[in-house]
């Protein structure tokens, strides 16, 4: 008897849970983008995938550690350990060190219009047509770097962006009595 | 008139009126150097009109507005254009933006200008180009471009009081005072023209009740004007009653929504000193070019109310004022609470100048020693918005932005009551200042970082057809050669080949 | 020229920790002086020892933890906490009461968690709750009123009570006392009406003789505090409301084993409790609808305990249970902000 009342509650049981599988289904794959979501989108293939969408889908197949993201940063990697629930770790430095983000400039005069670069931005920020100068769309540009070795002429630099007083920001204050360093 | 109670403010702020509210208004002298920043207002900067070397009149517009939410730029004497270039701003960054130089003649000349005899015989848009094209933007602070909160027309909007703030709530500026005190009448006339253009109701003058001369100088103004709808009202002298919204709550009880502008309600809302600026467009034709300015605190000798040309070097304000005493420590535009310290004294006043507070080592505080919270719930029972700063300041302290956000830190507006009640010291403001600031930079990175995903998402697909495209091109050549045999396909192409060859020999015999 | 610069807003602030504090232990003295009226120099003994040990507790956990020591130590943080601890307990504890009492306020309810304005718990009250279930004996022996003394309190006899040898059985029993709560509730498990326990002497025409002085005394510089806007109405408004009418209710309904409501807010630990434990602001709830309802919980626990718990006093118990509410009550009781609907 007990037997049988057992099994009718695991099947009870079973089919609540198939039925919540069902009703509760995730469509695609969250924990991507959630993961995707978190990286800077800089697509500069820095952490040895071609871009930061594959790097994410590496990242939840196990395939790749959460270290690999130099324009993260400290805080990317603290981000994705908050994400992942995994300990936070100092960033590889076979994948580069953090910098401030650059924006590529083109020299217009040195430019040969040799479109090899065009082919090498990964978000298409660079305008231009054969034989013709090309141009860097600034707003667009990730700071990636991709376009300066394919560039023939070495007529690409990477610039700082220009400070603007709408994304200017107030200091933090000290958060009061910290530790004092010793 | 039944009034108010917004949450919490400061009832017992020391005033430090007394130290510049006794000396009338002096007109100060032209300055040798006059500078305006193109940016003196929200929105666009302005557009400059003239070279460097041009020579330039009193009142000339020598910069355009650009766009909507703009404001054109008025030489305030005549001189040459000496520079087009970088000068420091009066900003709490410290940087230098755009900016026109003039130096001045010393000659004053004035162009042109056309006094209206009857502002009701022009339409509510010629009376909104006139106010746009004089440079008023609100002169309490906000610096935001009067015409547009005038221009009634172009929206489905019905206002039916108007709000005139006289209550300056903030510590030891004078300067809208000594205006009332002076030239009510001029403001009155400005409120006509304004009552005219909205087609509101009613209007409010509200000043605050601990300066009740300045009262009995509206009374009279608003007996001799005659118009009933205009009422001068006394409001309890609480900071920061001036601050638009709780100024509203005080005198209908209203609430400006969150994120929403008082014409929502059906108010409209302006400082006295913009209703003079008004009244000088619109009645005397002239546009704004100066405004009344308090020189306060220990560190002036002689502390008073100047009209002064706008782009005015602050040095020369203070030598106006009888130059430094040797208390002088901190330089603050605009008030105590709500002002910011400035690095130098060669940065010019603006348009949205109200005060320039040299203050002493007491009167301005250097760093707080900040103790850990405490959790009192001082500083949410002084929150003029009916905030819980405590919890804002946890979450930006610990950069959980978005948590701060959701207790609606950008209802947040920066007054100071939960700074001065906070018995551990703790900036909070600062922190505020922060969390905001950081949050805008944070939602543009999102939203750069989500271009880019998009952009190389949309690289992606296309790389992918076009190899698809590729691949189905050369798909289908291998199956076209394998529908013919091979042989017969490369004799044609040998027979073809030949056929070429022979009519270009025939071509060039 | 140039300036230094800073951050709005300018002015001063207008009050600090060690201001509130100071307060704190002004609004205190009333009920000191009362105490050491009524039930003799213990009192005093308990304060020496409690602040001083918190005190030095509170800067050797500064230094361990490497915070500075002088600006937290002025806060006077430790002093009040030492302090209420000292009130708390009974009058004729032995020296090491007070002691652990104090090192298990500043150390573990206190430093252990964060430090000022990190814990969760009233540090005193954690202390004394320790106390009493780790010694109970020691922690209910409390004197007799000064006017139901044989021959009024001895300074050298509490001495010695305190440091070591106790003196005789018989003194000891002439001296001491169960409190007038732990005698209301011990009687009523023996079937006995509230008039025919209240007839005894240890009761007074309001609730506890002496008890009933020292209480108004407190509430004396509640007053104070509320008046100089040290604490706002309410939480202390809360906690004897919460108090009162549970007590009423019970009054009302069953006269013959319920005490009345003056004598429960006059009882015990209710009014220092009410005015100067559950308003600790550390551990309190923080919007201002949400420390009424905090206080009335408090109040309302407190009857509970006292009533039906195994102790006679409820105060500390219940200001420990109602601080674990608090990010709860916090939560549900944000205020709606300006422009909201």
């Amino acid at each position: 008897m007990s037997i049988f009342a057992l099994i009718l509650l695991f099947a009870g049981l079973g089919i609540l849970l198939g039925y919540a599988a069902i009703r509760f289904k995730v469509e695609g794959d969250p924990i991507v983008d959630q993961i995707d979501a978190v990286l800077p989108q800089t697509q500069c293939g820095q952490c040895n995938f071609p871009g930061c969408r594959p790097y994410a889908q590496a990242i939840a197949n196990g395939e790749a550690d959460i270290n690999q993201c130099p324009p993260g940063g400290e805080a990317g990697i603290a981000a994705l350990a908050d994400l992942l629930g995994v300990e936070a770790k100092p960033l590889n430095e076979e994948n580069g060190v953090e910098e401030a983000t650059l924006v590529a400039v083109i020299d217009e005069e040195v430019c040969i219009g040799c479109k090899l670069c065009i082919q090498a931005c990964p978000v298409d920020a660079i305008l231009g047509a054969p034989k013709h100068m090309h141009t860097v769309i600034e707003s667009e540009c990730t700071g990636c770097d991709l376009c300066l070795p394919p560039c023939p002429v070495e007529c690409i630099t990477m610039e700082p962006i220009a400070k603007t007083l709408g994304l200017w920001q107030w200091d933090k204050p000290d958060v009061p009595q910290q530790r004092k360093a010793s | 008139m039944r009034l108010w109670r917004f949450n919490g403010g400061l009832p017992s702020l020391a005033e430090h009126k007394n130290e510049s509210v006794h000396l009338p208004i002096e007109i100060a002298p032209v300055p040798a150097q006059l500078i305006y920043p193109l940016r003196q207002h929200i929105g666009n900067a302005a557009t400059p009109l003239v070279e460097v070397g041009d020579k330039v009149l009193r009142g000339q517009k020598i910069a355009d507005a650009q766009g909507l939410i703009s404001a054109p730029i008025h030489a305030g004497s005549s001189g040459t254009v000496t520079s087009l270039a970088d000068h420091l701003i009066p900003h709490p960054s410290g940087f230098s933006a755009p900016s026109i130089t003039i130096e001045t003649d010393g000659l004053d000349n004035e162009a042109s200008h056309t006094p209206c005899a009857d502002f009701r015989q022009l339409s509510v848009s010629e009376l909104v180009s006139i106010i746009r094209e004089a440079g008023i933007v609100g002169l309490g602070g906000a610096a935001f471009p009067t015409a547009i909160k005038l221009d009634n027309q172009s929206k489905s909007r019905h206002i039916d009081t108007l709000i005139l703030n006289g209550a300056e709530c903030e510590p030891y500026i004078s300067c809208d005072d000594r205006l009332l005190k002076e030239r009510a009448d001029r403001v009155l006339d400005g409120i006509e023209v304004l009552l005219h253009m909205l087609g509101a109701k009613r209007a409010i003058l509200a000043i605050e009740d601990n300066v009740p001369d300045t009262f009995a100088s509206i009374q009279a103004a608003v007996n001799k004007n005659g118009n009933a709808n205009i009422t001068g009202v006394q409001i309890p002298t609480i900071y920061p009653t001036g601050g638009e919204k709780q100024l509203i709550k005080t005198l209908t009880g209203k609430e400006v929504p969150s994120g929403g502008i008082p014409a929502d309600i059906g108010i409209v809302s302006i400082n006295v000193g913009t209703v003079y600026a008004v009244q000088q467009a619109v009645i005397e034709g002239k546009p704004l070019t100066s405004r009344i300015v308090t020189v306060t605190g220990e560190g002036v000798k002689t502390p008073r109310n100047l009209e002064v040309r706008i782009g005015t070097p602050i040095n020369t304000l203070v030598d106006m004022c009888d130059g430094y005493t040797p208390f002088a420590d901190r330089l603050i535009m605009g008030g105590p609470m709500m002002g910011f310290a400035l690095l130098n004294d060669e940065i010019p006043m603006v348009k949205a100048t109200n005060c320039i507070l040299v203050a002493s080592k007491h009167e301005a505080i250097t760093e707080k020693q900040a103790m850990p919270c405490i959790r009192c719930g001082l500083c949410a029972s002084a929150c003029p918005a009916t905030l819980l700063p405590q919890q804002l300041y946890w979450f930006s302290k610990s950069d959980q932005l978005e948590k701060a956000e959701k207790l609606n830190l950008f209802d947040c507006i920066e007054c100071g009551c939960c700074d001065v009640v906070c018995p551990s010291h703790i900036p909070l403001v600062q922190h505020f200042r922060y969390a905001k600031s950081a949050l805008k930079v944070q939602n543009h990175e999102k939203h750069l970082s989500d271009v880019a995903r998009e952009r190389f998402e949309a690289r992606e697909v296309r790389i992918a057809r076009n190899k698809a495209e590729r691949a189905e091109r050369s798909r289908k050549k291998k199956a076209a050669l394998k529908s013919k045999p091979a042989k017969e396909e490369i004799e044609a192409a040998i027979t073809r080949s030949k056929e070429r060859k022979q009519r270009s020999t025939e071509g060039e015999n | 020229m140039h300036f230094l610069t800073s951050n709005a807003p300018f002015i001063a602030p207008q009050n600090s920790i060690q201001k509130m504090m100071l307060w704190v232990l002004l609004a205190l003295f009333p009920g000191i002086i009362t105490m050491i009226w009524q039930f003799g120099f213990g009192v005093l003994f308990n304060i020496v020892i409690c602040v001083s040990t918190a005190v030095l507790a509170e800067a050797l956990m500064l230094y361990l933890r490497g915070r500075p020591i002088l600006p937290f130590v002025s806060d006077l943080s430790a002093v009040v906490t030492g302090l209420l601890l000292a009130l708390a307990l009974p009058t004729l504890a032995p020296w090491w009461i007070p002691f652990i009492g104090a090192i298990i306020a500043i150390v573990i309810a206190k430093h252990l968690y964060g430090g000022l304005g990190y814990n969760p718990f009233n540090p005193a009250m954690i202390a004394f709750a320790v106390l009493m279930v780790s010694f109970p004996k020691s922690m209910t022996v409390w004197t007799l009123p000064y006017s139901l003394l044989p021959s009024g309190a001895h300074l050298s006899d509490t001495f010695s009570f305190v440091f070591g040898s106790p003196p005789a059985k018989e003194v000891i029993d002439a001296m001491t006392a169960a409190t007038p709560l732990d005698e209301m509730k011990t009687q009523l498990g023996l079937s006995q009406t509230v008039s025919e326990i209240r007839s005894a002497s240890i009761f007074g025409s309001l609730s506890g003789t002496g008890w009933q002085w020292v209480s108004i005394a407190y509430l004396v510089g509640g007053l104070l505090l509320l008046f100089k806007k040290v604490i706002s109405w309410h939480i202390p408004v809360g906690v004897l409301a919460g108090l009162f009418v549970m007590s009423l209710a019970f009054y009302l309904f069953e006269p013959g084993v319920s005490p009345s409501p003056t004598f429960h807010l006059l009882s015990g630990g209710a009014m220092l409790g009410a005015f100067f434990i559950a308003t600790d602001p550390v551990t309190a709830a923080t919007t201002l609808k949400g420390r009424f309802i905090y206080g009335v919980l408090i109040g309302a626990l407190t009857y509970i305990i006292r009533t039906w718990g195994g102790y006679p006093e409820g105060i500390a118990f219940a200001v420990i249970l109602i601080n674990m509410a608090v990010p709860l009550i916090d939560h549900y009781t944000q205020p709606r902000v300006y422009g909201h609907k």
